[in-house]
């Protein structure tokens, strides 16, 4: 069965969502994880997906990854339709098309910051040359290139966490999902990161976060928040305030 | 422009006001491009009167104009005192709070929705903090002050969350 790709302006939409479901258990015990989410993701935007705890955002990012498989309703990716892919069409995907961010990075702790981003480039078929050449450069997209002999051990949160944005980056995704990649930062790291996002999202790429950090968000160009499943609001951010309104100096 | 401010500004060494309010800027970055040197101005000459300030005499080298302005003892007395002064702004919730209860109770306005608004207006707000914070070089005077400007915005943004999860949970069982 194949159907039409859905009708959404075609040209701008990259990743979208129609009717997605992900269940588990039945009868009483049924869950509904995620709920008949309909999703357009446009190209080179930034979209924070908020809720509380337990909402379901990280299953629908899951989704949208191919690390998880729907129940039911359709994925397309770039215009090919994704849900119904083989296992091996998954690995491919998430190997080639999908960069993943987790909030604990998920670095492999015996290897240096440069072989981490390498190995998705050597799994994905690049030769150790081209993998080696292609993670030096988007160690140092991320400003980790005088970092590259180092154990993760040897580096600061933020710094680890900008290792894990460049492996993610490395096969040139068509959409990077990262999964609260704030959580484990404090304040000063979490600026690393968003400067990194806002470059990144300034040099055309397309981000869909999950994340309960409102700083993270407010970086976002549109949030939607998720309650038991399903998506309930939107909102498209828009800057342009007038900063000094926001101190005082009268008394 | 807050008296205290200016006279602070001034224990440094005896300045011009183009002086202090290029310090106010250096210190305030972004946030402090609405002062104008006029309201400096009149703040030192408020604090003239007050006899916190003296305005010293025109060194002809900088220009006939150029007034070069100082401390006076009671006025370093003041600036010690306001230094020394524990005074903290005070979250104005309560007004926001009281939309709430009134806009349900007289079943006006959704909750909810009023809660909505706000946390789109408060993200607008944290998105150009951030934009500026982001902007900053780490660790200039401007950038703590516009880490401490998201920081409220987040526990603001924090508190709406709680209103929205009350709310929703009080108009089920209505």
């Amino acid at each position: 069965m194949t159907k039409e790709q859905p009708m959404t302006e075609p040209d701008k939409a990259i990743l979208q969502a129609r009717g997605l479901r992900k269940e588990y258990g039945r009868d009483e015990g049924l869950v509904r994880a995620v709920d008949d989410v309909d999703l357009d993701v446009i190209r080179g935007e930034t979209l924070a997906i908020m809720g509380p705890s337990g909402c379901g955002k990280s299953t629908l990012l899951h989704l949208l990854g191919g690390l998880d498989r729907p129940t039911g309703g359709e994925l397309w990716l770039d215009g090919k339709r994704i849900d119904q892919l083989s296992e091996r069409g998954l690995a491919h995907l998430r190997r080639r098309e999908i960069g993943f961010v987790f909030q604990a990075y998920h670095l492999m702790d015996e290897l240096t910051a440069r072989e981490n981003v390498e190995l998705p480039a050597l799994l994905a078929g690049n030769s150790p040359r081209q993998a080696r050449e292609r993670a030096m450069e988007f160690l140092d997209q991320v400003g980790l290139a005088d970092r590259s002999t180092h154990l993760p051990s040897a580096l600061s949160g933020g710094q680890r966490q900008r290792v894990a944005i460049a492996r993610a980056l490395v096969n040139e995704p068509v959409v990077v999902l990262p999964d609260e990649p704030t959580g484990n930062l404090d304040s000063a790291a979490t600026l690393e990161v968003l400067r990194l996002f806002d470059h990144l999202h300034a040099a055309g790429l397309t981000l869909v976060i999950v994340t309960h950090d409102e700083r993270v968000a407010a970086t976002a160009d549109r949030i939607v928040s998720m309650r038991d499943g399903a998506l309930v609001d939107e909102t498209r951010l828009t800057g342009g305030g007038n900063l000094a309104d926001l101190v005082t100096l009268e008394r | 422009m807050q008296q205290e401010v200016v006279l602070a500004m001034l224990a440094k060494e005896p300045s011009q006001g183009y002086q202090l309010r290029a310090r106010l800027n250096q210190a305030l970055g972004p946030l402090g491009e609405a002062i104008n040197a006029g309201q400096i101005y009149v703040t030192l000459s408020r604090l003239e009167k007050a006899g916190l300030v003296v305005r010293e005499a025109t060194d002809a080298s900088i220009g006939p104009d150029r007034k070069v302005f100082d401390l006076t003892p009671a006025g370093q007395e003041r600036v010690a005192e306001w230094l020394a002064e524990v005074t903290w702004p005070k979250p104005d919730l309560a007004e926001f709070h009281l939309k709430l209860i009134t806009a349900a109770q007289a079943g006006l306005a959704d909750p909810i929705a009023l809660v909505d608004a706000q946390r789109r207006e408060l993200l607008r707000r944290l998105r150009d903090v951030q934009q500026a914070e982001m902007a900053e070089t780490d660790g200039s005077d401007a950038a703590l002050l516009l880490e401490g400007i998201v920081l409220r915005l987040q526990a603001d943004l924090r508190w709406l969350g709680a209103c929205e999860a009350n709310w929703t949970e009080r108009m089920k069982n209505r």
